[in-house]
């Protein structure tokens, strides 16, 4: 068979699996940045317990490889507690729990970033702590965060091939299935590699121009 | 009226203590400048007045509200206070018109047309009317401190408390910040302005404190302690800065 040939009749399952890639990537961001926010303010508050909470979250994540979470998710997890979950739970567990922690440095950096006179030109008009993090810091903070924060979900995407390891058919495992029946692994994978680039580039292009976007305002 | 009564206000940071019994009352309508040399405590003493400070013991009480008491709503108790600093802290997001207009819309509910025509007349009375859709990063430093008193003023405050508000400023803006302060004592404003420019005070003040190492050394109208002082460490800091 022509290369073109082999790629062309693996193309369905390989846009099945991106698909997949696709969406649970979409999901698990999603989560991660409100928990990244949630534990990146809890970084930067006076208590002594959310900051420790949130530091001992941060290194604990960062501390450990990430398949390894992912099989202790999946395969440790079930087998002490009563849970049943699928692959596709587990990965977005997974990638959640592991871009949420390096989100909420991303966050405490780009918070701490802001001169401490806006948040107390805010709290002297009189607005509470909460309000002004969301009129004057957050808006500030996120536009300089912008480039990290999608540079994390780029890595995110990536990470998501990992869930291969627990037979979550998304788009590597998706190529590894085809090429154990055809033997074409350099097509296929060749393949695999273009449909993560395209999600990748779009991301990009697309992150470009909503800085250019927020740079206007 | 008593506006603001301060007895004896101490606060440390850490092991530094940086004010030692300080006791001021201060009546509706007054002016007050407080002067002294740097690190005397100035600062600290107005930040405390609004709890951007927590002070380590004493009393403030703001129109008879106790500061430290526990219950205390503070975002409403700071809605009566100006606050204008030295480094304008203009919100850089947001255009001329949008500081100015976002207490007023977030906290007293006004709508957005109510709250332009606020600003509006504000901006008026600061002359930047032509600046409401600028951003901050587009305006002089003495622009910048007048959209900051205007932005303050939006509250509708009781009180206003001035940290240094020309001290960042180059010499030929210092005179437009300060005619807008005066206007607004004037119009019988209640100020406490921290201040290095003793030719404002002298003419502008009701009363001038000298504070020195986290004490008020000396207290009294402008003639009397720019002019009559017997106290020698308010002289030895006149002699130098006049
Ligand atoms: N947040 C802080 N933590 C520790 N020390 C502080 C803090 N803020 C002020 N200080 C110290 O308290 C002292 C008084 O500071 P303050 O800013 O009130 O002085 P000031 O009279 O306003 O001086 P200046 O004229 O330079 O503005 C200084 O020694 C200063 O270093
Ligand atoms: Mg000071």
């Amino acid at each position: 068979m022509e290369t073109i040939e082999v790629i062309l009749e693996g193309l369905p399952t390989l846009l099945r699996g991106m698909g997949v890639t696709i969406e649970i990537t979409v999901i698990s961001l999603i989560l991660a940045m409100f928990i990244g926010l949630i534990l990146g303010v809890f970084s930067i508050t006076k208590s002594k317990i959310l900051r420790g909470f949130s530091m001992a979250f941060v290194d604990i994540i960062r501390g450990t490889p990430l398949l390894v979470q992912i099989l202790f998710i999946y395969f440790g997890l079930p087998s002490v507690i009563d849970i049943d979950l699928t692959a596709f739970s587990a990965g977005v567990i997974a990638i959640t729990v592991n871009a949420a922690a390096y989100l909420v440095e991303i966050f405490r950096a780009g918070i701490n970033s802001i001169d401490k006179g806006q948040m107390e030109a805010g709290r002297t008009i009189g607005f509470s702590y909460a309000q002004t993090m969301r009129l004057i810091i957050l808006p500030q903070a996120i536009k300089r965060m912008i480039p990290a924060i999608v540079n994390q979900f780029i890595v995110s995407i990536k990470d998501t091939s990992l869930l291969s390891a627990i037979g979550l058919a998304e788009l590597t495992l998706s190529g590894q299935s085809i090429y154990a029946a055809n033997y074409r692994a350099f097509e296929i994978l060749f393949a695999v590699g273009v449909l993560y680039f395209v999600i990748i580039y779009s991301l990009s292009l697309f992150a470009r121009w909503l800085e250019r976007r927020l740079d206007v305002a | 009226m008593k506006m603001i009564e301060v007895q004896n206000l101490k606060k440390s940071f850490g092991k530094l203590e940086v004010l030692k019994d300080i006791n001021i009352d201060v009546q509706s309508q007054e002016v007050v400048c407080v002067i002294g040399p740097s690190g005397s405590g100035k600062s600290t003493l107005l930040r405390c007045m609004n709890l951007l400070e927590e002070p380590t013991g004493g009393d403030i009480l703001i129109e008879g509200d106790n500061l430290t008491a526990p219950k205390i709503n503070i975002n409403e108790l700071r809605q009566r206070m100006g606050m204008v600093f030295q480094q304008f802290n203009l919100f850089p997001h947001m255009t001329v018109m949008e500081n100015i207009t976002l207490g007023p819309k977030k906290l007293k509910g006004k709508t957005k047309s109510e709250a332009n025509e606020l600003g509006t007349q504000l901006l008026d009375k600061v002359g930047l009317v032509d600046k409401a859709e600028v951003y901050p990063d587009n305006l002089s430093g003495g622009q910048k401190q007048r959209v900051a008193i205007a932005r303050a003023l939006a509250m509708e405050p009781h009180i206003m408390l001035f940290d240094e508000p020309t001290s960042a400023l180059d010499p030929e803006m210092v005179g437009e910040v300060l005619q807008v302060m005066k206007d607004l004592a004037e119009e019988g404003m209640m100020m406490i302005i921290v201040t290095h420019e003793m030719g404002f005070a002298k003419e502008v003040a009701d009363r001038v404190i000298f504070m020195d190492e986290g004490f008020i050394v000396e207290q009294g109208t402008p003639d009397e302690l720019f002019n009559h002082s017997q106290n020698e460490r308010t002289q030895v800091f006149l002699s130098k800065v006049l």
